[in-house]
């Protein structure tokens, strides 16, 4: 019987090395036939587009490889923004339905089942259009503080910057068009960065209030017995027991974020999906660019879920409970 | 008189903002709306009522895509079939089931292709609105149904090589957005294919769903595997039944429905997830929106009426599915 | 000895009777019964679906024209409309025998993508729309303003080039489709929206729902000649192809046109006898039979009737036929002698 289990599993891998290998060579050779070479070379070619929204410097004569960097850095930094937003929102909703005040409660409950139910593209899409639409133009924006203007450009906001004077914090100023200096938050990027927020904030209070709930009634009632008001019960009893389950199932929805925030595409932010696209399209080296868009998104979700699975295991040993 | 429980100043102040906020949009939604389909009219409103005239004017293009304006009874049959079959699957009998579904989808194709018996033949790339979504939601489901089972078994089998193959392809899957897999389907599937062998393009969108889908219902079921207590199989076993008569007929069957909620769950992102195929240049209902409004200098400007429009047709499905599963799980309790 | 050698020659003279090979993709379409041409999504004067579902504009004729040559029928076409991310990979996979969508020839699309371009349908120039409101009148006063533009074509690279030749800068807002660059401009996003003049005249005319209120910029910034895209591999294709072109234009400078081609037939002209078959077979090197020509003009005329219908000063885009004319009226659309 044994070596029957070989056998099989020996085919089986020819099989797929076969598969491959002819999938490789049908794709290379078609690929030179149109005279593209395959291979990562065309990275270092110049990239000939300009990236309107972009963390680094970035013109028409930087190189494809620098293109798909500053790809990057939108990705993390409007996931970055969305995590923050989303955990501190989902959390308050999460906990805001297991208030006393039933009218709090329901109105939690009501958000995430509106927001759950609705396609994460429209709401991007939503935003979007509300904003382009709403929003006024460049020199009627509307003055959210020193310095703050909000128009159809989006948020300016001061932001430090290096000069030669050293570094100082550099004002936004409107030009003939529109405003230069400090940092600006496009439309695009506030869109995907409040739909993600909204989105994701409603799964994460589902996973917050599973967790609080799963926490044993008894020890929330032993608390109380012992004096603890409930605020207190909250922070020091209820909440670390809680965390220790939250934490697979948060890194779930912060993982899901991360390959969400790819949708930027569809409202003109140059995440990296968008610049993989635009390349792509020049280039000719399509396999190339999706292969590294794969590539950065998997490596993205290894970090994402080691960093949650240390932090969880820290909290084990630190609690020295069950997990 | 005592004062009631639930009359603290805290919930009188939330109270009276949600009753604002209430009539504030029932006066925007319903009373000051436009329900005709009269640009002027909108125009008129300057924001203080919804513009569901746009709806009024569009429909055909928002619920049928690019179909031919005077076929357009076909796709309408069809949803009305499909949505049919759906609500029927909640209550018959399995036999009865399958042959409802064995009769209706090829049915349901036959009526949006056209071609046989005097109805014209309209071509996959014209298929779009509600029909669309349909289809990629259910055809996507039927085939990641048993592509599912087969790697959760496949990853949870006794050969390593087969166990290892199947957790690649799950993972790698898995670790990448939908985007990225549709993208393959639009870019790299034609490179695969030998020259002359065309492909439509909503074929290669449903293999990419469909692979997506399955490898994310892979592991729901894998864990219903793993719930499944291991005397089961050792019973089964020592009664005679061969691997694959044990697995299909003793494990799978409590996996399933140890799962079915999770289940439910996949599909309903699913039918959220196929508003994506707009980026690669299919026009389901969220895609068809975009058709009909951007490129129209009258109505452009309301297209954020259109959105809520369709955003409470998707909430609608997925509410009631949701509520569906809730019931599901609450009977098999 | 002697079988051998009657064997050759029956053999040689069975094969001078199978007709000039016009390659693989001509002998696929014609199994197929259809020629597959891939199209834009809808552009106005060169392909655009009209209320009827009807495709109508230059690069649709075109195609119409070329199977009336091949298939005999102008109507056999299959068309694909596509965006400008699949349009290559359309053709390149064997999707599309022929990309007729109004497509910029460049020297990186015609020498590096296993495609080749078979002669200039249009010649056009990348230029800018803006609010009238904002006061702009040339391109050199858009120093740091917000400019949409279309992902997957020229237009991009050009723009950066004309933003680095005048040390200007640009905020680009790059978009997936057109109608989501139309969204963003009309409402105000960005200030300026630059694509080829051509499309930018009839986005104006027709999709801005108020034409007063945007000006066409009088500077182009590239030339942008557009034509019709086939594989690299097979030559007789191309070459059936280009001098389909060729002969629009040729008919156009001997006089023939759709309403008179019947009676050209009867002409004395030798070059109009050629054309139209009546003298020798001019389609057989091609492939082609005799009255290829002369179904392609019953179909859709020849190139000026082509343009003027589609793009010229009476159609909606109100074009002037400039550069795109004849030698003889100032153009450079020139057709090497069809002989």
């Amino acid at each position: 019987m044994r070596w029957r289990n070989w056998g099989l599993q020996f085919l089986i891998v020819g099989a797929v090395l076969l598969a491959l290998y002819g999938l490789a060579t049908v794709v290379a050779a078609k690929m030179r036939g149109l005279g593209v070479e395959p291979g990562f070379g065309f990275l270092w070619q110049r990239a000939g587009f300009d990236i309107g929204d972009t963390q680094i410097a970035f013109d028409a004569s930087h190189s494809y490889g620098r293109a798909f960097l500053v790809g990057l850095l939108n990705t993390v930094s409007v996931a970055a923004v969305a995590i923050v937003a989303s955990l501190l929102l989902g959390g308050a909703l999460g906990l805001g339905q297991l208030a006393r005040n039933r009218l709090l409660a329901r109105l939690c409950e009501a958000y995430v089942e509106l927001f759950r139910n609705v396609p994460l593209l429209l709401q991007v899409l939503i935003v979007y259009v509300l904003l382009i639409g709403r929003l006024p133009l460049p020199h009627e924006a509307w003055s959210l503080g020193p310095d703050i203007w909000l128009s159809k450009s989006g948020l300016a906001l001061p932001w430090p910057a290096f000069t030669d004077a050293g570094l100082i914090l550099e004002r936004p100023l409107l030009g003939r068009f529109t405003f230069s200096g400090g940092a600006m938050l496009t439309p695009e990027f506030l869109a995907v960065a409040a739909a993600l927020t909204l989105f994701t904030a409603a799964y994460i209070a589902e996973v917050v209030r599973g967790s609080v709930q799963a926490v044993s009634q008894r020890q929330t009632e032993a608390a109380l017995a012992l004096g603890l008001n409930d605020m207190q019960t909250l922070r020091f009893v209820v909440v670390p027991q809680a965390l220790r389950s939250m934490i697979p199932p948060l890194a779930n929805q912060l993982l899901n974020l991360i390959k969400n925030s790819s949708l930027a595409v569809a409202v003109g932010y140059p995440d990296l999906v968008a610049v993989a696209d635009t390349t792509l399209n020049q280039s000719g080296h399509a396999v190339e660019c999706i292969a590294i868009i794969m590539a950065v998104y998997l490596t993205l979700s290894l970090i994402t879920a080691a960093l949650m699975g240390s932090w969880h295991g820290r909290l084990l040993r630190q609690q020295g409970g069950h997990a | 008189m005592k004062k009631p429980v639930w009359l603290t100043p805290a919930n009188t102040v939330l109270g009276l903002l949600l009753l604002w906020a209430g009539w504030y949009l029932f006066d925007w939604a319903i009373l000051n709306a436009v329900f005709r389909p009269d640009a002027a009219a909108c125009h008129a409103l300057e924001g203080t009522g919804a513009c569901w005239g746009v709806v009024a004017e569009k429909y055909r293009v928002i619920f049928f895509g690019r179909y031919p304006v005077d076929a357009q009874w076909r796709p309408l049959l069809a949803t009305l079939l499909m949505l049919g079959l759906l609500v029927a699957s909640t209550r018959l009998r399995r036999r009865q089931l399958l042959i409802l579904w064995g009769i209706g989808l090829p049915l349901f194709i036959f009526l949006l292709k056209g071609g046989l018996l005097g109805l014209e033949n309209v071509d996959t790339p014209r298929w779009g609105g509600l029909p669309l979504t349909l289809i990629l939601t259910v055809f996507g489901l039927a085939g990641a149904f048993p592509l599912a089972v087969l790697l959760a078994l496949g990853r949870n089998g006794r050969l390593p090589v087969v166990r290892t193959l199947c957790t690649v392809f799950i993972e790698l899957v898995r670790g990448v957005p939908m985007v990225a897999v549709l993208f393959m389907a639009a870019f790299l599937f034609p490179l695969f294919m030998p020259k002359g062998w065309e492909f439509p393009s909503l074929l290669r969108v449903l293999v990419a769903i469909t692979l997506f889908a399955g490898a994310y219902m892979a592991e729901v079921i894998r864990g219903g595997l793993l719930a499944v207590p291991k005397g089961q199989a050792e019973a089964a076993q020592a009664l005679g039944l061969s691997y694959w008569q044990v697995q299909l007929t003793v494990i799978l069957p409590q996996a399933l429905r140890n799962v079915l909620p999770a289940l439910m769950n996949s599909a309903i992102a699913l039918f959220k997830d196929t508003s994506l195929v707009i980026i690669v240049g299919l026009f389901e209902l969220t895609g068809a929106l975009g058709l009909a409004v951007d490129g129209d200098p009258k109505w452009r400007a309301f297209a954020l009426d259109g959105y809520l429009f369709i955003a409470l047709i998707y909430w609608i499905g997925c509410f009631t599915l949701s509520r569906y599963s809730r019931s599901l799980e609450s009977k098999a309790a | 000895m002697k079988t051998a050698l009657i064997a050759v020659v029956a053999i040689a003279s069975a094969l001078s009777f199978v007709p000039a090979h016009a390659g693989k993709t001509a002998d696929a379409i014609r199994e197929r019964g259809q020629l597959a041409c891939g199209v834009s999504t809808g552009v106005a004067g060169f392909s655009a679906a009209d209320s009827r579902g009807e495709w109508r504009g230059m690069d649709v004729d075109f195609c119409r024209a070329l199977a009336a040559a091949v298939l005999k029928d102008p109507a056999r076409v299959r068309w694909s409309p596509l965006t400008s991310q699949q349009r290559f990979t359309a053709l390149q996979s064997g999707e599309i025998d022929i990309l007729s969508r109004n497509t910029t020839w460049t020297l990186g699309r015609d020498a590096g993508q296993g495609l080749v371009y078979a002669g200039y349908m249009f010649i056009d120039g990348q230029g800018f729309l803006v609010h009238k409101r904002s006061g702009v009148s040339s391109a050199k006063q858009l120093n740091g303003a917000e400019i949409c533009v279309q992902t997957g074509t020229t237009t991009e690279k050009n723009l950066a080039e004309f933003a680095r030749a005048h040390h200007l800068k640009f905020k680009t807002l790059m978009f997936e489709n057109l109608r989501a660059v139309l969204k963003a401009f009309f409402s105000g996003r960005c200030q300026a929206f630059t694509a080829d003049a051509s499309a930018l005249a009839s986005i104006r005319a027709n999709d801005s729902g108020k034409p007063e209120g945007y000006v066409v910029l009088p500077d182009r910034i590239s030339e942008e000649p557009l034509g019709p895209v086939v594989r690299r591999g097979d030559e007789d294709w191309f070459a059936l192809v280009r001098w389909t072109l060729f002969a629009l234009l040729e008919a156009e400078e001997r006089g023939i046109t759709q309403a008179n081609v019947d009676e050209m037939r009867k002409s004395d002209d030798p070059a109009v006898q050629r054309l139209l078959g009546v003298s020798e077979d001019v389609g057989k090197p091609l492939g082609l039979d005799k009255e290829w020509v002369y179904r392609m003009l019953k179909a859709v005329g020849n190139y000026g009737e082509l343009f003027e219908r589609n793009v010229g000063p009476n159609s909606l885009l109100q074009l002037p036929r400039g550069i795109n004319a004849l030698p003889r009226d100032g153009g450079v659309m020139y057709s090497p002698p069809l002989r």
